[in-house]
């Protein structure tokens, strides 16, 4: 067994609310540079709809993740390292610009020049890229709240088999719900697997997934390797791009800035301890709907004394065990089971978890009047406009049970903690009903209905000590420049005598570099 | 000799090696963050798929041949069994096999360069100074192949060959290459110059072919160590005096 620790997230569906406050300070902090204007390491999607980038999840076309081969052995769906090298000089899964879309402006100065006259001015739209007027047709959030959906959601690729007939698009029966995505920094990452040049890693300490902007070399294997589509190309540097967890946030105990926002209190920041030799063998599971309890079988009691004894002999410190101890993901995922992981089928044991949306299912009960009664509401979550067939197409690869039994989960809390707050005692039947006591009922209602700040976060800082120099760093170290992300620490090594960084934003500007020198 | 054949067939050669060399060093140490293929096939990917395999392929069989054209002696090839008429004409079969696969790919890739407006405004000042350079070699070595080698047959294994190995011998007789038909000088000029501006380029990505890829472990872990923390703290120190 070989210990090892990694930050994930869950995010509580039942509570969010489409607000994309996520994306937005996401890009502000992180993709507001030339290159990276379609880039969204976080954005929000709308199901039922094709996402972004369009249809991201259909593996048919883009081939991304892991599967088994004829021997039940792993390999990279889209071939393995011969082919990858064949498929070099073009790769065939590569999406193009207009899968995710073209990023525009506004033509800003039209307004501010417009001098009198009868008409209202018009800024119009026009392309980042190549700055010419655009007529737009689609974009990041273009279905946005079920935006054309009657046209254009049938194409979801979730709505497969007994999804495909129940899940009703006219306007008045519809239903859906918000899916904040960012990378899944996977235990078994595809991109990592798939990248020619080793740029990729997945960091010792912590897990997060990185892209070395020193070592990429453009050859975009990532992109198509990783099935949730959050490794993007940064079109202006010829390197790839993607999220970081806020990394230099995390290593301070801060939590990532899509978390610190999240206006509906939806996410949670914590540790998980894994065996990481078993992770080939959990990825390699025969049936997909068994994935989703070979990773839970990953992951390690932090209470367990022999669990703790050998995280300190692999090297994990004190506070970290603290924190795995205090971690809201390990009770959310594995004590409660109320979370889920996103698209195990890919088999990259993603983990960012998702506890499925509730909401809907019990507004459809109590809007006609009846109680709580759990007995209305289990028979309800079969019955969802969004069956749960689609939710577990969503989260478990298939399997209905887990979706089910967190669902009814959630419906139990809130029918417990409703008896509660009405100043009766709940019944313990009830929370029986679904395999939990009281206490595990009341401690799980706290973490997702009062969420406070510090239980939904437990971060424990980076363990170089020197790192908590990293906090001094903040405001000095922007990404704006084009050729970031995070390149403080490249720019004071490579200090340029010529007195500026050795390229702009031109390779060869030997015009430029004699200019300067001319100055000195 | 002259003094342009002097300049053309000794000077230039060293220089533009000079500056390759030495422009790699100085690219390795302070480029890696421009180091890239700067691939457009997000932009525009249908034009992209035939004409970049036929060019980079073409490229690389090209490659081969000048290998065994102008760095195997002549009579290397003859111990092996391979006698001139025959090397004559693999030369010309694969030679105008490969260039019209680059001369193809190469049309192919700059048409989109030019009338693809997304990937016309992403061409960086390098491309400038670099495709235009590329039209000169690839032409050139088109011409070469064609007129130099299949009509004019003109003897380049002794002549060209020899001139061109001198160079690295230290040994470098200007007067061979002086003699030499213009579309061999034209190509041999273009192709100094190109090695010269290679290290400032965009072309350094062809030194990046990840062979390593076939052997190393599908995933990779790095550590955040406490050194590399504490170098980062101690330039940023340096930095704050400085």
């Amino acid at each position: 067994m070989h210990v090892k620790a990694q930050m994930s997230m869950v995010m509580n569906l039942d509570k969010c609310i489409g607000c994309h406050t996520c994306s937005v300070t996401c890009k502000n902090v992180w993709t507001n540079r030339a290159g990276a204007e379609y880039m969204w390491f976080n954005d929000v999607e709308t199901k039922p709809g094709i996402g972004y980038p369009k249809r991201w999840e259909d593996q048919e076309r883009w081939r991304g993740g892991w599967e088994l081969d004829r021997r039940g052995r792993l390999r990279l769906r889209a071939g393995g390292r011969l082919r990858k090298l064949a498929t070099l000089f073009a790769n065939p899964d590569l999406p193009e610009l207009d899968d995710y879309y073209e990023p525009w402006t506004y033509d800003y100065e039209t307004l501010t020049r417009a001098g009198p006259s009868q008409h209202q001015p018009v800024a119009r739209p026009e392309s980042q890229i190549t700055g010419r007027p655009l007529e737009l047709a689609w974009g990041p959030n273009w279905e946005d709240d079920l935006a054309g959906a009657p046209e254009r959601a049938g194409a979801d690729p979730n709505l497969r088999g007994a999804a495909e007939e129940a899940v009703r698009l006219e306007y008045e029966r519809a239903f859906m719900f918000y899916l904040p995505r960012i990378c899944e920094h996977c235990l078994n990452p595809s991109c990592v697997a798939s990248c020619p040049s080793g740029a990729m890693y997945k960091r010792e300490e912590d897990g997060i997934v990185l892209v070395d902007q020193e070592a990429c070399r453009g050859w975009r294997m990532c992109v198509s390797g990783c099935p949730y589509k959050k490794v993007y190309f940064n079109w202006h540097t010829g390197k790839a791009e993607k999220c970081t967890l806020c990394y230099p946030r995390l290593e301070v105990g801060l939590p990532t800035v899509c978390s610190e926002t999240c206006v509906g209190r939806i996410r949670y920041l914590g540790l998980v301890l894994y065996d990481a030799d078993r992770v080939e063998a959990a990825a390699s599971t025969p049936d997909e709907r068994d994935l989703l309890e070979a990773q839970l079988g990953l992951f390690l009691d932090p209470f367990d004394d022999e669990v703790q004894a050998l995280a300190r002999r692999d090297g994990i410190p004190e506070d970290w065990l603290e924190a795995a101890r205090r971690s809201p993901v390990y009770p959310l995922a594995v004590r409660y089971r109320v979370a889920l992981p996103l698209h195990p089928e890919y088999r990259t044991l993603p983990m960012v978890w998702y506890v499925p949306p509730l909401s809907p299912v019990l507004s459809m009960v109590e809007g006609e009047g009846s109680g709580a009664d759990p007995d209305d509401v289990f028979p309800a979550i079969d019955e969802l406009r969004i069956p749960v067939s689609y939710l577990a197409n969503l989260l478990t690869g298939g399997a209905e049970e887990p979706v089910r039994v967190a669902l009814k989960r959630l419906a139990a809390m809130r029918a417990h903690t409703r008896e509660r707050n009405l100043g009766s005692e709940p019944d313990p039947a009830l929370a029986a009903s679904v395999g939990m006591d009281a206490g595990e009922i009341d401690a799980m209602f706290r973490l997702l209905a009062v969420a406070k700040y510090d239980e939904r976060y437990v971060i424990p800082q980076a363990h170089a000590e020197v790192a908590g120099r990293l906090a001094e760093q903040q405001g000095s170290c922007g990404l704006e420049f084009p050729g970031g992300p995070g390149s403080c620490g490249v720019q004071a090594r490579r200090a340029d005598p010529l007195g500026a960084a050795p390229f702009g934003d031109d390779e060869i500007d030997l015009v430029g570099l004699l200019e300067r020198r001319g100055g000195r | 000799m002259s003094r342009v054949d002097l300049f053309l067939w000794v000077a230039l050669p060293y220089l533009c090696v000079a500056v390759f060399v030495v422009g790699h060093v100085w690219r390795h140490r302070r480029g890696q963050l421009t180091w890239t293929t700067r691939s457009t096939q997000l932009l525009e990917s249908r034009l992209l798929r035939i004409g970049s395999p036929l060019f980079h392929l073409g490229i690389l069989a090209a490659v081969g041949g000048h290998v065994l054209g102008i760095l195997v002696p002549r009579g290397w090839t003859e111990a092996i069994g391979i006698q001139e008429h025959a090397y004559h004409w693999i030369a010309i079969v694969a030679g105008v096999a490969a260039g019209t696969a680059i001369v193809l790919g190469l049309a192919i890739l700059l048409y989109r360069r030019v009338a693809v407006p997304r990937v016309r405004h992403t061409t960086t000042r390098s491309d400038l100074v670099v495709l235009p350079l590329l039209v000169l070699v690839i032409g050139g070595g088109m011409l070469v192949t064609v007129w130099g080698t299949a009509i004019d047959e003109y003897p380049y294994r002794t002549t060209v060959s020899p001139w061109f190995r001198g160079i690295f011998g230290f040994a470098p007789e200007a007067d061979l290459m002086a003699g030499a038909p213009f579309v061999f000088q034209l190509h041999a000029v273009s192709s100094w110059l190109l090695f010269a501006v290679w290290p400032f380029s965009r072309l350094v990505h062809a030194w990046s072919f990840p062979l390593g890829y076939l052997r190393r472990s599908h995933i990779l872990y790095r550590s955040r160590t406490p050194r590399a923390a504490l170098a980062r703290n101690r330039a940023l120190d340096g930095r704050r005096r400085g």
